[in-house]
């Protein structure tokens, strides 16, 4: 089922029900991530319902772009950009973490259409997308591969292997963005561990840096849509979020990242999102 | 005399009673054999891609590079990004090879492997050398006396260990034809050369390399040649013992040990590697559940090793012949009485022990 680019108030309202989804998997699950899904929300639907080569109906199409969600815990979101682009019923969605369900805690490839990648372990998703973008360049094909990662993910060595990796092959077919919410599981990323000057030191490893409001949807699409053109060398997109996006008392709370909403929690989140998606 | 061994190179043979097999039989560290294997593999396959962590010299890996530029991809001291990079590369369809050594394919980058290869199941080849405590010189941060124990305990992985440069040959092939991650361990010292052409290398399948009917020893890797030797030496003490090259450690050719275990009474398992879950681990499992008899683990025991010479690291830390021997001749005491008599009853016609001989003769072949 292909489908038209969404334009941006499109990409806005989708946004809107990706955030619905997300409160009410998780308030069903009782259990997940949602102020990490929320935050990476604006860059997941611009990538699925504008940005990314796919064809739901075919999600093994071998010349599709790929996409990993590195901080695999924001799974939610990605499972709901995947079932509001229809590579699966959205019924689905209440099973999140249910026994046998196809969506997994943490995503897994063979499980759920649409997942290019199983990942959960942070500073892993970045080198796989890496190795998808090799691949890539050796089989002559135009694919892009994009992966969102945590800024506190960035404290994981290996997001830095990887980093210094994919200048010296040129790979112009891979962009990180990463979800610079600020907030990590125990407190703010500054306080557990620094990661600024975080767009200098992606530069210093010879990336394309663009620093963007990670909830502007015009930014957003831009900076991906720019992204898909580089030549000669990757991109990395430092998308400033908000951890919690869209609900008021999950903005900002490191509280939010591995806690789910009770119902009535759920239902104050779900009107917030719902008014502020009218308004567009 | 007729001959109990099945696809053992005549010479080698004949130099297995010689203190000088590892200096007469022809050999090479089977991590050299890996390079020009996979050069081999790389012209047959165009879907095998070699990715190298900054060793490719000493796994001969700069064959493929050379060979196969577009091919090779040297991702420096970073084997946990070469290992998720691997992975994502196998989801496109190519078969990578990923190639390190053991301490860091399968302890530094294990989490890699873990959740990026083995979970969903990728077809990434993990190509390990200076496994176990075969890089003896370098010490105990570079001796991987754990490698295969860590790989065994991963859910769906295939290891493993072959003994001589012939079967390392035939394992990289095999690995390749396997759709699936494959965990390949190699030696940094030489090994000789064991086997002829005829061995009959299939993943999971254990091999028969001499025959005998008094006990068996399983061994892998390196430690398969000090069981032969082990053979010869108890062959003269009138114990004649059955050897299997039981080259891949998972999944264990159970059949193989069961046959064992109930025509002997009497199983060794040698290895270059911790006692704790590997090949002895393994084939006590197997026993234990389903046919109990004595056994003994040869294998390093709850220590690091030092730097050393191989063959003097190995025989200081009870991995050499002597160590065997001593096991077999321990396990044989303690094997029931009345299961020996059974076995001699059964088999009545079996041939009279053989005499020990003084300075018997071997190289006459």
């Amino acid at each position: 089922m292909s489908q038209e680019p969404m334009s941006i108030d499109e990409l806005k309202r989708m946004a809107g029900t990706i955030r619905c989804d997300i409160i009410e998997m998780t308030c069903t699950a009782a259990a997940g991530h949602p102020g990490g899904s929320l935050s990476a929300t604006d860059i997941v639907t611009a990538l699925y319902f504008r940005v990314m080569r796919i064809d739901p109906a075919n999600p093994q199409w071998p010349d599709r772009d790929r996409f990993i969600l590195s901080k695999g815990h924001a799974c939610p979101a990605w499972y709901s950009a995947l079932a509001e682009r229809g590579y699966f019923d959205k019924q689905h969605l209440s099973t999140l973490r249910r026994l046998g369900s196809m969506l997994q805690g943490h995503p897994d490839m063979h499980k759920c259409p649409g997942i290019d990648m199983s990942v959960g372990s942070l500073g892993q998703g970045i080198s796989a997308g890496l190795g998808m973008a090799l691949a890539g360049k050796l089989m002559k094909k135009d694919y892009h591969v994009w992966v969102v990662v945590g800024d506190g993910e960035c404290q994981e060595g290996s997001v830095w292997e990887a980093a210094m990796a994919a200048p010296k092959w040129k790979l112009d077919n891979f962009t990180v963005i990463v979800d610079r919410n600020h907030l990590q599981n125990d407190f703010c990323v500054e306080d557990v561990m620094p990661v600024e000057p975080l767009a200098d030191k992606w530069r210093a490893f010879n990336w394309h840096v663009e620093t963007i409001d990670g909830h502007s949807m015009e930014q957003v699409v831009a900076a991906l849509e720019a992204a898909s053109e580089r030549k000669g060398v990757p991109t990395a997109i430092i998308a400033e979020t908000v951890k919690g996006k869209g609900v008021s008392f999950m903005e900002n709370s490191a509280d939010w990242h591995g806690k789910a909403p009770c119902v009535s929690e759920a239902d104050q989140a779900l009107c917030e999102i719902r008014r502020c998606t009218c308004e567009i | 005399m007729k001959s109990s061994y099945r696809h053992i190179l005549p010479e080698v043979q004949a130099l297995l009673s010689s203190k000088d097999l590892f200096v007469k039989a022809k050999g090479e560290p089977t991590r050299l054999t890996y390079g020009e294997a996979l050069l081999s593999l790389g012209a047959q396959n165009p879907n095998v891609v070699s990715l190298d962590a900054d060793v490719s010299k000493p796994m001969k890996t700069f064959l493929f590079a050379a060979k196969f530029p577009e091919r090779s991809f040297n991702f420096g001291i970073a084997e946990q990004n070469m290992m998720a990079a691997a992975a994502g590369m196998a989801t496109t369809g190519l078969i990578p090879f990923a190639n390190t050594y053991a301490i860091f394919a399968s302890m530094r980058a294990l989490d890699q492997v873990r959740n990026s290869i083995h979970y969903p199941h990728l077809n990434v080849k993990i190509a390990a050398s200076h496994s176990g405590i075969t890089p003896g010189p370098d010490g105990v941060t570079h001796q991987a006396q754990e490698d295969l124990s860590i790989m065994r305990a991963l859910a769906g992985s295939t290891v493993i260990a072959p003994a001589d440069p012939t079967s390392t040959r035939m394992a990289v092939h095999a690995a390749a034809a396997y759709d699936g991650p494959v965990y390949l361990s190699f030696t940094r010292d030489p090994v000789p050369v064991l086997y002829d052409e005829s061995f009959p290398f299939k993943i999971g399948k254990a091999v028969l390399v001499r025959e005998g009917k008094d006990a068996a020893i399983f061994a892998n890797r390196d430690l398969v040649v000090q069981a032969l030797i082990a053979a010869e030496r108890l062959a003269k003490m009138g114990i004649d013992v059955r050897v299997i090259d039981c080259h891949t450690l998972k999944p264990l050719d159970e059949r193989m040990v069961l046959k064992a275990a109930r025509d002997t009474g009497a199983i060794v398992t040698a290895e270059n590697n911790i006692i704790y879950g590997g090949l002895g681990s393994a084939v006590a499992e197997v026993l234990v559940e389903q046919c109990p008899i004595p056994m003994k683990r040869v294998g390093v025991g709850n220590t690091f090793a030092e730097s050393g010479p191989y063959l003097e690291v190995i025989d200081k830390y009870g991995l050499t012949a002597r160590h065997i021997v001593k096991a077999v001749n321990d396990v044989l005491k303690r094997r029931p009485k009345a299961a020996v008599k059974a076995k001699s009853q059964a088999k009545p016609t079996a041939a009279p022990r053989r005499k020990t001989k003084k300075n018997p003769s071997h190289s006459k072949r």
